[in-house]
């Protein structure tokens, strides 16, 4: 949260150094593109970002805050957005634009956003990247026979050891369901009493529920447990720093960010022009060759940009996305998602 | 004699006056525009939200988990404040009755962690406490215990944290009304033929106990604000009310219903400076006087 904040602020006074020089630079076009930050916008920023405004010829002003979304709400709501292009967790785009935050998108105008599947889009976004909440576990304590499954997880007769999952119900409520036997493709809308029942049984057993993901990496690289929910990315990241850490895409749950446009934004049209080119599948094609996220863009894996070993690795390759669920931002965002969301407070503190 | 001439001291007094009101407006103003404004326009919010509405204060007031959260955070707040009032006064009395170039000593080994970020501390905690920690693998090593404990991601991690990062606003208050106790007294007593202990129980603890509340005010009151260490210690279970503030303002998306919560602890606080008033003057908590 400090960190949060502190980014906040500092992004607000880059901000208002961006803004000045905008006003001070001639008439080229430009867009403010905000994302997450850190080794991730960097990745998107060799791989997307500086070839997109190469190709279109437009200045893109680059910002980072962990959390977009009370910013969008701040900025929409003052009137006078600064942002343009956003990205964020796709049930941000979606909530946004039912509240009016965000612009609906004319797909006429974004060919290749209209060339993706159906559920890889909505009328505000389009998916940028994907990453999944896997089952990872410790190699030392499972060489082999290692926790394959959600059911798997929850059975401590058979898998012994320390657990720990996200203190959050996104994903978790969804592995519980295919604890209890729901098929990944049939989770939606889901069953949020015998997701909690279930989540109840296996309660006792967590040692931890992180909260971010530079916690769930220690644990694992720390061997404070010996199996836990965790994002792909970070899993990767502690093996390739030598930890005996290993994961399954197995019952997976894969997760978006997509990109939207603020309500009023102020470079409207080169906005939308940037937003089709981002999706591009070639330039979507580069992104997994910089970090562990896989395309929004089903298409980058055609281009024959990503070799079949990496693409292997990838969690949105069409391979490793069937074993997996695809998490519904729309239920999420809806009035039961929202529910469960408030419901989660009651569970960890009972 | 009238004084119908006004009294040259008395209006040397009122410049001194109108200086020392000019010289404390910046920080007046600072304070104004950074804490006041700021923390009136938060109470604001979590009451007005298209219109005039309570429903922020009858959530914190009517379901369950702030209740439970207010209750963990009062009660770790006291856990916090006895155990450090357990460990600081013996050191503060060390410090105290040291000749005066080590009793700073002492003081500055306190003070010392004050200089590390809170933030690595708690690491530093969870390297020590966790299931492969140090102390669990040197307890190991000795056979005193096969299975390592669970000494963090737990209520106990947390607490044994903020003790050691509250300590030092414990012993500093301690060690400064200490600081004021004549030993003339000490040996008054003694010469009367009390004990060692007996003039430490009748004289010199009954003294020090302004410096004793004191201390417990602050570290009390400063605890019941704290965030990143049970957070990181807590294992998800320990919420305590800071936590409650940033998690409603992500599952509310308005930050009314996190401003309720932050008011509701703030005046807990007033509320708890106000009954220590009673007892002893603010300027001991505050300016350690």
């Amino acid at each position: 949260m400090m960190n949060t904040k502190r980014n906040f602020e500092l992004g607000c006074a880059l901000l208002g150094v961006l803004a000045l020089g905008g006003t001070a630079a001639d008439a080229a076009e430009q867009i403010t593109f905000v994302s997450q930050g850190g080794a991730y916008q960097q990745a998107q920023t060799v791989a997307i970002l500086d070839p997109s405004a190469k190709k279109l010829g437009i200045t893109i002003n680059q910002d980072s805050i962990p959390d977009a979304w009370p910013a969008i709400k701040t900025q929409v709501g003052s009137g006078k957005p600064i942002w343009d292009v956003v990205d964020t967790p796709t049930g941000n785009c979606l909530r946004g634009g039912e509240q009016g935050l965000i612009e609906k998108l004319d797909f006429s105008k974004i060919p290749n956003g209209a060339a993706m599947p159906e559920a890889y889009r909505s009328p505000y976004s389009v998916s940028y990247e994907f990453y999944s909440s896997v089952l990872a576990f410790s190699q030392k304590t499972f060489p082999k026979g290692a926790p394959n499954s959600w059911a798997d997880f929850w059975d401590v007769k058979k898998f012994p050891g320390r657990r720990a999952l996200r203190n959050h119900p996104f994903a978790t409520l969804e592995a519980a369901l295919m604890a209890d036997g729901v098929a990944p493709d049939k989770l939606y809308p889901l069953d949020v009493d015998r997701a909690f029942k279930k989540l109840e049984e296996i309660k006792p057993h967590i040692t931890v529920w992180w909260t971010s993901g530079a916690q769930s990496a220690q644990l694992l690289n720390d061997g404070e447990v010996d199996m836990e929910m965790a994002w792909n990315g970070r899993v990767s990241a502690v093996a390739k720093e030598g930890a005996k850490v290993s994961f399954t895409y197995n019952q997976g749950i894969l997760q978006s960010t997509s990109l939207c446009i603020l309500k009023g934004a102020p470079n409207l049209d080169t906005a939308v022009k940037f937003l089709n080119e981002a999706v591009d599948p070639v330039h979507q094609a580069n992104l997994p060759l910089q970090i562990d996220y896989g395309p929004g863009n089903p298409k980058a894996f055609e281009t024959n940009v990503i070799k079949p070993e990496r693409a292997a690795q990838l969690p949105s390759e069409p391979a490793n996305a069937a074993k997996q669920a695809l998490m519904s931002y729309a239920w999420w965002s809806s009035p039961a998602g929202e529910a469960a969301e408030k419901r989660w407070a009651s569970f960890m503190q009972k | 004699m009238t004084t119908s001439v006004p009294d040259p001291s008395e209006r040397h007094q009122r410049r001194e006056h109108a200086l020392m009101l000019a010289l404390v407006s910046p920080a007046l103003l600072v304070i104004l525009m950074l804490i006041v404004l700021p923390v009136g326009w938060l109470a604001w919010q979590s009451v007005y939200h298209d219109g005039f509405t309570l429903e922020n204060y009858r959530r914190v007031f009517t379901e369950d988990i702030y209740w439970r959260s207010f209750a963990l955070t009062f009660e770790i707040s006291l856990a916090v404040t006895l155990i450090a009032l357990l460990l600081g006064y013996p050191v503060a009395y060390l410090a105290n009755s040291l000749p005066k170039r080590w009793g700073i000593l002492v003081l500055s080994l306190v003070v010392l962690p004050f200089w590390t970020s809170v933030l690595v501390r708690a690491y530093a905690w969870l390297a020590l406490l966790q299931r492969t920690g140090v102390i669990n693998q040197f307890l190991r090593y000795l056979d005193v215990i096969s299975e390592p404990l669970a000494l963090v991601h737990n209520t106990f991690g947390t607490v044994v944290a903020t003790v050691h990062i509250l300590l030092p606003f414990m012993v500093l208050p301690l060690y400064a009304t200490m600081q004021k106790i004549p030993n003339d007294l000490m040996q008054a007593g003694a010469s009367l033929g009390a004990s060692p202990s007996l003039t430490f129980f009748r004289v010199f603890l009954p003294l020090s106990l302004p410096g004793v509340l004191a201390g417990c005010t602050m570290v009390f009151v400063l605890c019941l604000g704290f965030y990143i260490t049970p957070e990181l210690l807590g294992g998800g279970r320990t919420v305590m009310v800071s936590m409650l503030v940033s998690r409603n303002v992500e599952l509310y998306n308005q930050f009314g219903a996190a401003s309720a919560v932050a008011v509701v602890l703030l005046l807990s606080v007033l509320a708890i400076f106000f009954v220590v008033s009673r007892f002893i003057s603010l300027d001991r908590v505050l300016g350690q006087k």
